[in-house]
């Protein structure tokens, strides 16, 4: 345990000893800020039913920085460490390779977390000047926040397990896009095929990433998706655990 | 087992796809000895060092440290070593300190321990200077000593060092140097070069590779003596070229020479003699009986040099001869 807090300590670190970090926090929170404005700019023409939170997600602006950060969050991880060689040092020091996999993956989840804060500022200007808190009550904020969280892990771990295929950072961040967009369009093929059995359209719409979060921003937390999300993260870690422990049997 | 062993490989070969970097070694190094690997390019050295690490697996053999098996046991193993790897990578982005402190740790010890232990490397090392800087902005030699000193960060029993004096100018090679002496009694060191009177200088007993085989295993006075017995003789003498080989070649004890002409009268005269006899007494005897000026009569001391290219070109040397 004290090894695991070691290591996401100094993963963590590296997120902000380097401008990389602060370079995906300051793009992050101009694309939150930006949805904000087109939100805002919405609501302000015509009044919505729909909880803030879940309009935030109707502008598209949420997929395009989970997709686009979480590759760039995880390119780093394993496939800098291979280059440059420090991979050597880590792994014959006594640690374990689920030690170590988890403090990567952990360090990068909250890393995450901490991009997503200025949106929770968003939400503050606009319960400020709406005086209306039934508008952002805790639950939806919540929900909103587990559904944020439990995707970005879902990406996170797609990004590791490219991260520790590769050497290069490049590739790493390209081969997590293409899992990550592939993964997300997934959902979209459910609809857009016209469904020839029933078992397949009811397969891929458990993938429907989209609608699943939708309900999150409405504050339902649904144990499936909560499962499925879980589940899926923990699979590629365990795959990426593999890829670290295939030098082994190489 | 033998109790007094830091290392011990039996027939440890690796193959990588479609090559063999390592063919069936066998090798043992006790405890307290610092031991050289010594090959060119390429011989398995950096190879057989992952190996001992913990990083690679073996194709096939054992590996022992410190009575541990190196892949069942492989955290006991690697709690027991200090290696640094070729080109010693570091985190560039963190302070001297820091890394130390986070490499102690790492290695499993507690927080009071890791300060003391981290504060005696940097004082061994002599990175107590710079121990607030960016290892990215310090020169290859203070980063060499910080990966030195993360070696010895646990006080283990066993250092690995590949390559440590590579990239160093003369002085930082000193420094090394003197530093892996003094681990001497109390760790063992294995340390890898392909630079000879370096492995001279710091080893008690040396290993030399050559393709993935352990060609020679003894002691730097040893390998000496093994071809000392072709001592040859360099002798520059006033005479005529003629009479020279003439002389030469009625002498019993020459199995071969060599005579080039020197400048002014002078004769430059190589002679091997045969079963490693000392010629020099033959050859001054010779010249006072002709009468002929002597100016230059010296015994090649064959250097590690010459042991290397003989033992490690075994091939190229027969297709000359």
């Amino acid at each position: 345990m004290r090894i695991f807090l070691t290591l996401t300590r100094r993963e963590l670190a590296a997120f902000f000893v380097s401008v990389s970090g602060y370079v995906i926090i300051a793009a992050v929170t101009l694309l939150i800020g930006w949805s904000f404005v087109v939100v805002m700019t919405n609501l302000g023409s015509d009044p919505s039913p729909m909880p803030v939170t879940e309009m935030f997600y109707g502008t598209y602006f949420f997929w395009l920085i989970v997709l686009l950060a979480t590759p760039i969050i995880t390119m780093r991880l394993f496939a800098l460490e291979k280059f440059s060689g420090t991979f050597e040092t880590l792994m014959t020091a006594p640690v374990g390779d689920l030690q170590v996999v988890a403090a990567k993956f952990t360090a990068a989840a909250v890393f995450y977390l901490i991009m997503w804060l200025p949106l929770l500022a968003c939400l503050f200007v606009v319960r400020h000047f709406t005086d209306q808190p039934a508008t952002l009550d805790a639950g939806t904020i919540g929900g909103m926040y587990l559904g944020v969280f439990l995707v970005g892990c879902l990406f996170l771990s797609l990004g590791c397990f490219a991260s520790a295929l590769s050497r290069s950072q490049m590739a790493a961040a390209m081969i997590s896009f293409v899992l990550g967009v592939s993964l997300f369009s997934l959902g979209f093929l459910a609809q857009a095929i016209t469904a020839p059995t029933q078992w397949k359209t009811k397969l891929l719409s458990y993938f429907g990433l989209f609608d699943q979060m939708n309900d999150f921003a409405q504050g339902v937390v649904d144990t499936r998706t909560v499962i499925f999300y879980v589940s899926l993260t923990l699979f590629f870690l365990f795959l990426t655990l593999r890829v670290v422990e295939s030098r082994r049997w190489k | 087992m033998n109790e007094n062993a830091m290392i011990e490989v039996t027939n440890l070969s690796k193959r990588y796809a479609g090559r063999t970097a390592v063919a069936g070694i066998s090798f043992t190094v006790a405890r307290g000895e610092i031991v050289g690997l010594l090959g060119p390019n390429g011989a398995g050295k950096s190879t057989t060092m992952r190996i001992l690490a913990c990083y690679l697996p073996a194709t096939s053999g054992t590996v022992h440290v410190g009575g541990f098996d190196v892949f069942h046991q492989s955290v006991e193993v690697r709690r027991r070593i200090g290696y640094m790897p070729e080109n010693n990578p570091l985190y560039l982005e963190m302070r001297v300190r820091e890394y130390l402190k986070f490499r102690a740790r790492l290695k499993g010890l507690g927080w009071r321990r890791s300060r003391e232990r981290v504060n005696t490397v940097m004082e061994q090392c002599g990175l107590t200077d710079v121990s607030r800087r960016i290892i990215g902005q310090l020169s290859k030699g203070y980063r060499q000593r910080v990966g030195m000193a993360d070696a010895l960060v646990h006080d283990p029993e066993l250092i690995i060092l590949d390559e440590p004096t590579i990239g160093l100018d003369p002085h930082q090679i000193r420094t090394v140097r003197q530093l892996i002496k003094g681990l001497a009694p109390l760790h063992t060191v294995l340390i890898s070069t392909h630079i000879l009177p370096e492995a001279e200088m710091m080893c008690n007993r040396m290993l030399i590779m050559y393709d993935g085989k352990i060609l020679a295993a003894d002691t730097p006075e040893n390998l000496q003596r093994l071809v000392a017995g072709k001592n040859q003789i360099i002798v520059e003498l006033a005479a005529p070229a003629a009479a020279l080989r003439d002389c030469w070649s009625q002498l019993p004890e020459i199995e071969y020479f060599d005579v080039s002409a020197s400048e002014g009268e002078y004769q430059r005269c190589a002679l091997t003699p045969r079963d490693g006899l000392d010629l020099r007494p033959v050859v001054f005897a010779l010249a006072l009986q002709n009468g002929w000026v002597l100016r230059e009569l010296t015994r090649n001391r064959h250097s590690l040099e010459d042991i290397y290219v003989q033992v490690t070109q075994p091939g190229e040397e027969e297709e000359n001869s």
